[in-house]
């Protein structure tokens, strides 16, 4: 093929995908927008949306590929079984890590911005927001990942390219959401000033 | 190789590398908040942020797909003439130059209907497409950089090179946002 042929096809194969992300982006932005009276009520909080952001991608999208490989080598079959353990570790295992690295992601945010002597929200609150967003959007993300892993591969799609799309426009959307969500919850009950 | 499926093995296969790739956003987080005042005032640029750093790790993670692909099949050489490589980079750049004049007018109309848009709709277009165009380049340096290091190391590159890409292209979406922001608002 000559480089103009591969150009090409390469750019078809990822505008559908790259599109179908620039919406989920777009929607994330729009609820990010609508949270600054939060971010700014929370300082540092702003400091822990990538971390937050990319974790749900890294986490889920991680998940979504070893149960698209696992399909494939026919260690899973693509039904909720009760009797099965491997499926439920594996979601058990993504929540768990999910949880530590945002738990991680408030503390290191925590130390960085109160070890410079910037204004930041306690410890407890940036931890706070950062769990529960993480649980909510980790319960949603693994069940929609399950969801459309075991669907695709009994509709003949194939999983492995359904994952990415999937994850990192739902894995926005819901981490934005689910932030903004966390943030005014936790502001319901503790003060989220500097510390 | 694969990992048997316990949390506690699953957990040992992913948590350092998680912990590692948190502290590199955190990094982007700082850079995030350096401009964060600029960002409050404007609601366009606030709804650039995701999209922008998102579509950037996209752009490296297909293009680091294809080539992990191509490599396996040992289609792959890496010279600055191969075919492959060279057209697979040719269509990022131009993936993101027709991606990023969308994603800029996107984000004004709906800032513009959420909470009233301050900087007008050619500013924002113009720093969307100069941030797509800056950080398509780079996405292709880093995905092939990446690659090559996992090739020379011998890692399997669909296990290695997605994940620092995507992180690493989330970190410089921020930094070439917040140069272009400063440079041009």
């Amino acid at each position: 093929m000559t480089v103009r042929e591969v150009a090409v096809t390469a750019y078809r194969e990822g505008v559908g995908a790259l599109a179908t992300s620039v919406l989920g982006g777009l929607l994330a932005g729009v609820v990010l927008s609508g949270m600054r009276a939060e971010l700014q009520a929370v300082p540092g909080l702003i400091v822990m949306v990538p971390a937050l952001l990319a974790t749900r991608g890294n986490v889920y999208g991680s998940l979504g590929a070893r149960l698209a490989t696992a399909l494939h080598q026919g260690l899973i079959r693509p039904q909720v079984r009760v009797d099965d353990g491997r499926l439920p570790r594996a979601v058990a295992a993504a929540l768990a890590n999910g949880l530590l690295a945002s738990g991680f992601a408030a503390l290191a945010a925590f130390l960085v911005l109160a070890g410079t002597g910037r204004c930041v929200a306690g410890p407890h609150v940036l931890g706070a927001v950062a769990l529960l967003s993480g649980l909510l959007s980790g319960v949603a993300l693994s069940t929609l990942v399950v969801a459309a892993v075991f669907v695709g591969f009994r509709r003949g799609y194939n999983p492995d390219t359904l994952v990415g799309p999937v994850v990192t426009t739902a894995g926005d959307v819901f981490g934005v959401a689910f932030l903004l969500l966390a943030a005014r919850t936790v502001l319901l009950v503790a003060d989220g000033g500097c510390w | 190789m694969p990992t048997d499926w316990t949390v506690r093995a699953i957990t040992r296969a992913m948590l350092p590398v998680l912990l590692v790739l948190t502290l590199v956003e955190i990094g982007s987080g700082l850079v995030l908040e350096s401009f964060a005042g600029e960002l409050y005032r404007s609601p366009s640029l606030l709804v650039l942020v995701p999209v922008t750093i998102g579509t950037a790790g996209n752009l490296g993670s297909v293009l680091a797909a294809r080539l992990s692909t191509s490599f396996h099949l040992g289609r792959l050489s890496f010279s600055p003439t191969d075919d492959r490589l060279a057209g697979n980079a040719a269509a990022t750049v131009a993936l993101a130059l027709s991606v990023f004049p969308l994603v800029g007018g996107g984000a004004w109309l709906l800032a513009d209907l959420t909470a009233g848009a301050r900087l007008p709709l050619e500013v924002v277009v113009f720093v969307a497409v100069a941030s797509g165009a800056v950080l398509s380049v780079l996405a292709v340096i880093v995905t092939v950089v990446a690659t090559y290091g996992a090739y020379r190391f011998e890692l399997d590159p669909d296990d290695v090179v997605i994940p620092v890409v995507t992180n690493v292209c989330d970190v410089l979406g921020v930094v070439v946002l917040f140069g272009v922001v400063v440079a041009v608002v």
